[in-house]
């Protein structure tokens, strides 16, 4: 396993006073909180950070860590030597870890695994099992015609030695029609087992959208762009479209400036209300590669007395 | 890791075809009810259903139940603090949202 230097990561020094490692942790948190940051690694970043500062934040386990010595380099072959941690005692169960529960292999050889059995305490004899939370990923078509698809879930579970592993899960879900992206799916009684005579808890999936090639989804309605040629454009035409329900012909009107926005009722996600589909006019180019396309752009330069830059007084 | 695979499943959208009860948002966030009333006390949750009998919540409050506890919890802030961050994220969503669409105009 790969040795972690938490110091680095929460980008303070080794003798830091505890003050300057708390001020790191708020600083680097609201930067990096996946509920917050627009950053692309900002789960990966909150989750790394999180795990450095529970160490670092508590004497016991950051004078432990501390011991290992200075030498080390971050990715470097860690094991832990033998009796590391001879001496030292840990109080608490790092269940007030920030972020879901899920340490490093190199944080577990040190300090053991934890979990969280019950985070409230909500448990009694008979008690329903936890609900479960999950992100996944569909195509855009499958939200607007719904879909079965198998979908895979990476799932934490608690063996009967109160280890913590992966699972993975493969669920064959039917995608509602019309759902959108950010909502989500409640599967019922698909969440943790329930106790005693408790019923089972349930599965929460979150769904974001696969980036689609041509479409974009914006709440329940959808965006394309759509090419045109200059002629098209200025005279006036009828183009065909593709849309998730199929292509369409559109009618475009003369004099269609590029980025001018035109809408397709109800052609949207569907639902009640249905979303619209927006095609986002461009007018594209044809390269003057020939003699004959060059004549015609000499043609129109000749016969339009056209300045582009009209406006900006040039 | 070991492999599982399942019957279909049909889930249901919570935001459009679910209303959760107190008890159901305390099982989905993994809290005492009391956190709950405290959101709503705080006005990150209005309760769509309030009647002696129990209240009831539209399905988007279990989004912003559970970013409003994280946050909390994640970034030590208080309930206020959550509260206020959780508004200015919506709004700073519903402005790129305009400002996507009048970059295409």
């Amino acid at each position: 396993m790969e040795f972690r230097d938490y110091y680095q990561i929460m980008g303070v020094k080794r003798d830091a006073t505890q003050d300057e490692i708390k001020r790191a942790y708020r600083l680097l948190s609201r930067k990096y909180h996946p509920d917050v940051s627009k950053e692309p690694d900002a789960e990966a970043r909150f989750k790394e950070m999180a795990e450095a500062y529970e160490v670092l934040k508590d004497p016991e386990k950051r004078a432990a860590y501390d011991q290992l010595g200075a030498n080390w380099k971050a990715g470097q072959e860690f094991r832990p030597p033998p009796d590391w941690n001879a001496g030292f005692e840990f109080s608490g169960d790092g269940s007030d870890a920030g972020g879901p529960a899920g340490h490093s292999d190199f944080f577990e050889s040190l300090f053991g695994r934890s979990f969280r059995p019950d985070a409230d305490g909500r448990r009694s004899f008979h008690a329903q099992g936890e609900d479960h939370h999950a992100r996944v990923l569909i195509d855009l078509e499958d939200a607007c015609h719904g879909a079965t698809r198998s979908i895979s879930l990476r799932l934490p579970v608690v063996d009967a030695k109160g280890r913590v592993t992966t699972r993975e899960r493969i669920l064959n879900l039917r995608i509602p029609k019309g759902i959108r992206e950010g909502q989500h799916i409640r599967l019922a009684g698909q969440g943790g087992p329930g106790f005693g005579e408790g019923k089972a808890g349930d599965l929460y999936l979150q769904v974001a959208f696969r980036p689609h090639p041509h479409f974009r989804a914006e709440g329940r309605d959808l965006y394309v762009e759509l090419p045109l040629a200059p002629w098209e454009a200025a005279l006036g035409a009828t183009v065909r479209v593709p849309t998730p329900g199929g292509v369409v012909e559109l009618k475009i009107p003369p004099n269609s400036a590029a980025g001018r926005k035109l809408r397709l009722n109800g052609r949207g996600i569907p639902g009640n209300p249905p979303g619209d589909f927006y095609a986002m006019l461009q007018v594209a180019l044809p390269q003057a590669d020939t003699e004959a396309a060059k004549a015609v752009y000499r043609n129109m330069a000749e016969k339009m007395k056209f300045n582009p830059r009209a406006t900006l007084g040039v | 890791m070991e492999k599982h695979s399942e019957p279909l499943v049909t889930g249901r959208i919570v935001e459009e075809e679910i209303q959760l009860t107190l008890d159901d948002l305390c099982v989905a966030c993994a809290v005492h009810a009391e956190r709950i009333v405290e959101l709503v006390e705080e006005g990150v949750l209005e309760p769509a259903v309030r009647e002696p009998g129990g209240w009831s919540f539209g399905g988007s409050s279990l989004r912003r139940a559970r970013v409003a506890l994280r946050l909390q919890r994640d970034l030590d802030i208080n309930l206020a603090g959550a509260a206020l961050a959780l508004e200015l994220l919506d709004e700073v969503e519903s402005l790129r949202a305009r400002l996507r669409r009048i970059g295409e105009d």
